[in-house]
């Protein structure tokens, strides 16, 4: 093979259960050499547990891991050339910032690591804190020396659980452009585990939406975002509206769908659901897609844009833009956000207005499935 | 009115005082009457300044055979209570077995139990089996009673202990002998070494569990119980000053060691 595949993840039918409890269900999985993969989930979905079975930390009651072409299942973590950065950092309390950072080469028996430490100390700018105990330091140094020790290992594989969790908001958006930058310099395989959709999104090349213990979707943030094929995934990440809605028939490309009154339309290459006339889908859209128009120009919207009429029930302006949440037949509580380009001063709660948007931007999903999957997740996290 | 208001300001520093000086009391009287020169066999009343009993700290028959005895038995009951307590309370902590409830109860029975009637039954047992009192009954004795010490100790810190920390050293390379050498001891040290200290300073003074259980041998607790119905020499403060300096003086150097630690990293 000419190119280099030993970063290479390879998860085939791995799972794990606790007693009657399936942690992680049968897993097939590739992570590519020298790629940024996000595990991205709520609590309790099982993406700390397969990231803790690739380390070794748990051993899988089904299945193999490879790394490269080498088959690593049931070697102990000691023996595999994976590092991770923990969940709290798990630094050493009774050893120095520079032992902590020296341990993984003293282990595997180098004798002189004082040139390769400061070297890494430097390269997450913590060279004079050398001699200082973890608990001397703040959570964002902490957690650079946690990355320092995984990293001077060289390790072909990089397992980061919620490296960022325990820091604030401004540190985490700071860490997260040093974490990609670390990942672009030394081109190890990253894999990072996140229950903020944000970070992954913003870091990984690659995201894996998990939930109960499956992988509901893998993609690049984009694809993911622009094209859910679950309801889980489309309001886990970001806000989706969803209206239920029936087929109509089929115009070339498009399905024409009856939601309330009104038409809809849909591309079929955007809907994962089997589409038989008179069947069900649910029919998503993204709430910056839509734009809003007070119901009196209603006739200056193009005519191939798909149309819903209502009222506003609510809206909150936050600078950037404005939200609304609009009262409609096919959806109570349709979410829209709208630039602060030009603001019609007529768009105020109570206001009758027609939401519309390119059909392109629609997306189609099974309607067997519930509808608020994943959302009361992003709310626990919000509180 | 300002000496109310002095007072006010300074009760705290006032009571503290009161407190350490009403502890050390005893302590300067043991060392003052070690310089004492007493009229007669006892040494209850302050006679005059003399330094005989220290020129001669063994002048008094069998008084520096029962120390030795006390001593030797102390430091092997430290090591037995430590090793065995430290693995008990890893075990308690880190594993789910069937008798872990009971054990854990049964560890802090020593602790509760008055020390007369641990000290009659251990005695019984040893009446029983037909064994020899004696030295060996003596550390056995002790080693059972220090032992839930040790294990009080070490528990609490080995529960305070993230496990994460070994998965870390897992991960980077270290064995389980590496890891536990490494990361688990160096943690749970303090705690062991509490224990440790703990062992020592209950084995050496204990009296009551050791005068059933002795025969015919003679600790230095039952010597100077013993003594004290005949007479009470000089040599015996001089000893308890001197096992009190010692002791002050080990914390004085950890103290001094640790702060130099802590300014050298700052």
């Amino acid at each position: 093979m000419t190119t280099d595949n030993s970063g290479d993840v390879r998860l085939s039918g791995i799972s794990k259960t606790y007693g009657s409890f399936t942690a992680v269900h049968p897993l097939e999985l590739t992570v590519p050499q020298g790629s940024f993969f996000a595990l991205l989930g709520a609590s309790g979905c099982g993406k700390t547990t397969t990231l803790r079975m690739i380390a070794g930390l748990e051993e899988p009651s089904s299945g193999t891991v490879h790394l490269g072409d080498q088959e690593v299942t049931h070697l102990p973590p000691y023996k595999r050339p994976v590092n991770t950065v923990f969940q709290s950092y798990a630094l050493f309390p009774h050893l120095d910032i520079f032992e902590n950072v020296a341990f993984g080469l003293r282990r595997r028996g180098i004798k002189s690591v004082k040139k390769q430490v400061e070297d890494m100390l430097e390269l997450v700018q913590l060279g004079e804190q050398a001699r200082k105990k973890p608990h001397q330091l703040s959570g964002g140094q902490q957690q650079r020396v946690a990355v320092a020790r995984a990293l001077i290992n060289t390790p072909k594989v990089l397992l980061l659980d919620e490296p960022l969790g325990a820091l604030d908001l401004k540190l985490r958006r700071q860490m997260q452009l040093e974490l990609k930058r670390i990942q672009t310099e030394v081109g190890i395989t990253f894999i990072h585990v996140t229950h903020d959709q944000e970070e992954a999104m913003t870091m990984a090349d690659t995201v894996a939406v998990m939930n109960a213990g499956r992988v509901e979707q893998l993609g690049s943030p984009t694809d993911l975002y622009e094209n859910p094929n679950t309801t889980f995934v489309a309001n886990f990440l970001g806000t989706s509206n969803l209206i239920e809605a029936e087929v109509d028939s089929k115009s070339g490309d498009d399905i024409v769908l009856r939601a309330g009154g009104g038409k809809l339309v849909l591309p079929e290459s955007r809907c994962g659901a089997p589409t038989t006339t008179g069947g069900k889908v649910l029919v998503g859209v993204r709430p910056e897609k839509i734009s809003l128009t007070h119901a009196d120009d209603a006739g200056e919207i193009a005519e191939n844009r798909n149309r819903i009429t209502g009222k506003i029930a609510d809206s909150s302006f936050i600078g950037v833009s404005t939200q609304y949440v609009i009262d409609s037949p096919v959806c109570p509580e349709f979410e829209v956000y709208a630039q602060n380009i030009d603001r019609d001063a007529r768009l105020v709660p109570g206001a009758e207005v027609v939401l519309h948007w390119n059909p392109a931007h629609t997306f189609g999903l099974d309607a067997a499935q519930d509808i608020d999957a994943g959302v009361a997740e992003v709310e626990e996290e919000a509180a | 009115m300002p000496v109310v208001n002095w007072l006010k300001r300074h009760l705290v520093v006032i009571a503290g005082l009161v407190t350490l000086a009403y502890l050390l009391l005893p302590n300067v009287i043991v060392t003052v009457f070690s310089f004492n020169k007493p009229k007669g066999r006892f040494n209850y009343q302050w006679q005059q300044f003399s330094t005989d009993a220290w020129k001669d700290p063994c002048g008094v028959a069998d008084m520096c055979g029962s120390l030795s005895i006390s001593l030797q038995i102390a430091f092997w009951a430290t090591i037995g209570a430590t090793l065995l307590g430290t693995m008990i309370a890893f075990a308690l902590v880190r594993y789910r077995f069937r008798a872990r409830g009971t054990v854990n109860s049964l560890i802090f029975l020593p602790m509760a139990m008055p020390e007369v009637v641990m000290a009659a039954s251990l005695l019984t047992l040893f009446l029983n089996l037909g064994a020899q009192l004696g030295f060996w009954t003596i550390l056995i004795a002790h080693i059972m009673f220090c032992l839930s010490f040790v294990v009080v100790a070490v528990k609490a810190r080995v529960m305070s202990m993230d496990p994460r920390l070994e998965q870390a050293a897992q991960d980077l390379y270290a064995g389980p002998a590496q890891t536990f050498l490494r990361v688990t001891l160096p943690i749970a040290a303090p705690g062991i070494a509490a224990g440790a200290l703990l062992s020592f300073a209950l084995s050496f003074d204990d009296f009551i569990i050791t005068n059933f259980n002795a025969g015919s041998t003679v600790t230095f607790p039952m010597f100077v119980w013993g003594s004290a119905q005949r007479g009470t020499p000089v040599q015996i403060n001089v000893i308890g000053t001197a096992m009190f300096l010692v002791a002050v003086l080990l914390v004085l150097t950890s103290m001094v060691i640790s702060n130099r630690r802590n300014r050298q990293k700052a």
